[in-house]
């Protein structure tokens, strides 16, 4: 589904990212872990399109087609996800006149016809069903006045209606108690399928207790220094990132 | 945002930029008291409506036009200014179909397709094109309410004592430059009469626009709700692109008697001038209203055009208990510039006024906010709430807030709170990646920030309004 190849990107005249190789593939559900400043948010954003970040070198290929030639928006209607780890506020705008419009520019964005009304509405319905979170959501403003819990939530919220191909979570754990974890890393697993991937990023062991990943890589100064399985993760809880840091010193 | 966009935005042409051929019967341009008498002996009026503009224009010579406002302008030539211009049809007319189809074409080009509105929007409109009424519209259904809804011209021949009675009490004609010249060469604008306790089942509206080069407007409006009624009133306005500054300068009074409320609604959308700032309307208005014992006043405001915009829609709180509303959403692009705001004048005891103002800049604009709240010595627990907030795009414009405040009552309660914020780029971007392109956002994050204030519009118009600031700030940014 995506291939990234030998990835570089910096901020300004900093590099962040070092030459990155990852390969998802649908139906497979993806953690990278590691130490702050690591890289992780970088990859996220420059996967989005952020343009504060500058690709200095390498490729992101998705289902077969070039993502740098592509705006953040056209990268959303192919498909792509970002969870944001600092959801922001868009005063006035209330979270369904947002998703309304982000589906329907989506849909545009693939020459499809918009959603209907009732459609929306019952679609909005099973969805804040699924992540157990009270209609009142849907008539405030967009994140304004949220807690960090709900922001993580509506972010969710936002997966489940667009529906994308790939969805990389970025930080989705941090700020959520342990009910709130188990509502979202639910969510997610409720919208698994053969076809679509999720990227988890994260710290902490702690949310691949509830969204079981296939594969855990490390990222560590602006490369993937290890690749493993589940156990991986555990391993790192165990021993922290301070081995790492030694290994690749 | 790159500037790339910025540019884009500020290049989005005027959407109303045209004119139509249709003749016109227009006096040559210049002002003295002959041309004076010339507008009033073309409208008939009787002797008191004309003394009453000589006395005007006597004291407007001797005035000076304002210059402590926060703009910049070329002072506008008031001898090349033609102060008279009607559309030639004679005639009374019974119906629509009696109306120039070149007219009507330009109706539909600017959307107001007047049948449209007839029978989709049960909206009753009083047209004004240059000057001159042609088509008024539900009347009779009015009528049956003893709700009168006319131009000021025909209010002067059949209802000269109201007239008479009102105008002028809440903008005397020497209240300033522009009202001075307003009371002596005003053509014409709409008049309308709620009688006591009935409740005016329509929102009452007006269209104007500008439709003649060279053609100054000077509309006269005068609302009088009588005791416990209520009017809401719209009013809307788009203007031709044109190459000379076109000299604007309306007067409006509303008149709310014991237990009568007024809305008073504005889309004001006039030819802002093109990307280089050249050309554009200049509007300088007087607004205001009086409440009497328990009255209210809203006023709604979505400004968007206009080169130099210059408006206070004020409120006279007299009455014991009385309320004074402004909500305001001032949008200014490419070279335009706005000073705008309200003032609320307490004199009554357990008087409230709230101000909610939403100022948006962008291109090489400025937009002022300038708002006075006074609490008069007998205004006992007077109560003022007022936000004024600024939303700057791109790094070439300005937002300026000149709140005043005056309390000679140890009671009063003001409060005013003031924001200053940019669009972000991290709010665009998250709009961008749930596949919002930028314009979009741009025009999501701006209705969000306006909606306090959309929300006071009533439903069709909060429609018009939201299309507007689109159009507005069309690849815009911040």
């Amino acid at each position: 589904m995506i291939k990234i190849n030998n990835l570089q990107a910096r901020v300004e005249d900093k590099e962040i990212l070092k030459g990155i190789n990852l390969e998802v593939n649908p139906g497979e559900i993806h953690a990278i872990m590691g130490p702050n400043g690591s890289g992780k948010s970088t990859l996220s954003s420059v996967i989005a399109g952020r343009e504060d970040y500058q690709v200095t070198g390498g490729s992101i290929d998705f289902e077969g087609e070039n993502l740098m030639d592509l705006d953040p928006e056209e990268r959303a209607h192919k498909g792509i996800f970002l969870s944001f780890q600092y959801p922001v506020e868009i005063p006035g705008v209330t979270v369904s006149n947002f998703i309304k419009t982000a589906i329907n520019e989506s849909r545009k964005g693939r020459g499809e016809e918009p959603m209907e009304a009732r459609e929306m509405l019952a679609k909005m319905r099973e969805k804040t069903a699924l992540l157990e979170m009270d209609k009142s959501y849907l008539s405030r403003s967009l994140n304004e006045g949220f807690s960090g819990g709900e922001k993580k939530r509506n972010e969710i919220f936002q997966m489940a209606m667009l529906e994308p191909k790939l969805a990389i979570l970025d930080e989705t754990d941090s700020g959520l108690d342990i009910d709130a974890l188990r509502i979202v890393a639910g969510g997610v697993n409720k919208l698994r399928s053969a076809d679509n991937a999720v990227v988890v990023i994260t710290h902490y062991q702690r949310l691949l207790d509830y969204i079981k990943p296939d594969f855990v890589h490390v990222l560590f100064n602006g490369r993937i220094v290890k690749s493993g399985g589940p156990e991986l993760a555990h391993e790192l809880e165990e021993k922290g990132y301070d081995w790492i840091k030694a290994e690749n010193a | 945002m790159s500037d790339e966009i910025l540019d884009e935005i500020t290049a989005s042409d005027y959407k109303y930029g045209f004119t139509t051929d249709i003749e016109s019967d227009t006096v040559p341009p210049g002002l003295n008291e002959d041309v004076i008498r010339l507008i009033s002996e073309k409208k008939n009026e009787p002797q008191w409506m004309l003394d009453w503009r000589l006395d005007a224009y006597k004291s407007w010579l001797a005035m000076v036009e304002p210059e402590w406002h926060n703009v910049t302008y070329t002072k506008p030539d008031f001898q090349a200014v033609s102060y008279y211009s009607a559309p030639k049809q004679k005639k009374e007319l019974d119906s629509l179909d009696e109306v120039d189809p070149e007219l009507l074409r330009t109706f539909e080009r600017l959307g107001i397709s007047l049948d449209e509105q007839k029978r989709l929007s049960g909206v009753a409109m009083d047209v004004v094109v240059d000057s001159v009424s042609v088509a008024t519209t539900f009347k009779k259904t009015l009528a049956e309410k003893g709700i009168i809804f006319c131009s000021m011209s025909e209010a002067i021949q059949e209802h000269p004592e109201l007239v008479r009675k009102h105008l002028g009490t809440v903008v005397p004609k020497r209240d300033n430059f522009y009202a001075a010249l307003n009371s002596a060469v005003f053509t014409d604008g709409s008049f309308c009469y709620i009688p006591k306790g009935i409740r005016c089942p329509m929102e009452l509206s007006t269209y104007f626009r500008i439709n003649e080069a060279n053609t100054g407007q000077f509309e006269r409006t005068l609302v009088i709700a009588d005791q416990g009624s209520y009017v809401s009133y719209l009013e809307g306005c788009t203007a031709p692109s044109r190459d000379e500054n076109q000299l604007h300068a309306a007067v409006v009074e509303l008149v709310a008697m014991d237990d009568a409320e007024i809305k008073y609604s504005t889309v004001q959308n006039w030819y802002p001038g093109d990307a280089e700032g050249k050309g554009g309307v200049f509007n300088f208005v007087t607004k205001r209203g009086i409440c009497e014992r328990n009255a209210k006043i809203s006023w709604t405001q979505v400004e968007t055009g206009s080169a130099v915009t210059w408006k206070y829609p004020s409120c006279i709180l007299k009455g014991d208990n009385s309320i004074g509303e402004f909500y305001s959403v001032a949008v200014t692009n490419k070279y335009q510039q706005a000073d705008t705001g309200t003032k609320m004048f307490h004199l009554g005891k357990n008087t409230k006024s709230t101000i909610i103002s939403k100022g948006i800049s962008a291109g090489k604009s400025h937009n002022s906010y300038r708002g006075l709240v006074r609490v008069g010595a007998r205004a006992e627990n007077a109560r003022n709430f007022s936000q004024c907030d600024s939303l700057l795009m791109g790094d070439q414009c300005g937002a300026h807030t000149f709140p005043y405040i005056e309390a000679q009552h140890p009671t009063a309660q003001i409060e005013h709170e003031a924001t200053t914020s940019k669009i972000g780029e991290d709010q665009i971007f998250y709009c961008n990646q749930r596949g919002i392109g930028t314009e979009e956002a741009i025009a999501l994050i701006v209705n969000g920030y306006c909606k306090d204030v959309l929300n006071q519009l009533p439903m069709e118009f909060a429609v018009e309004a939201q299309k507007l600031l689109e159009v507005s700030l069309e690849g815009s940014v911040g």
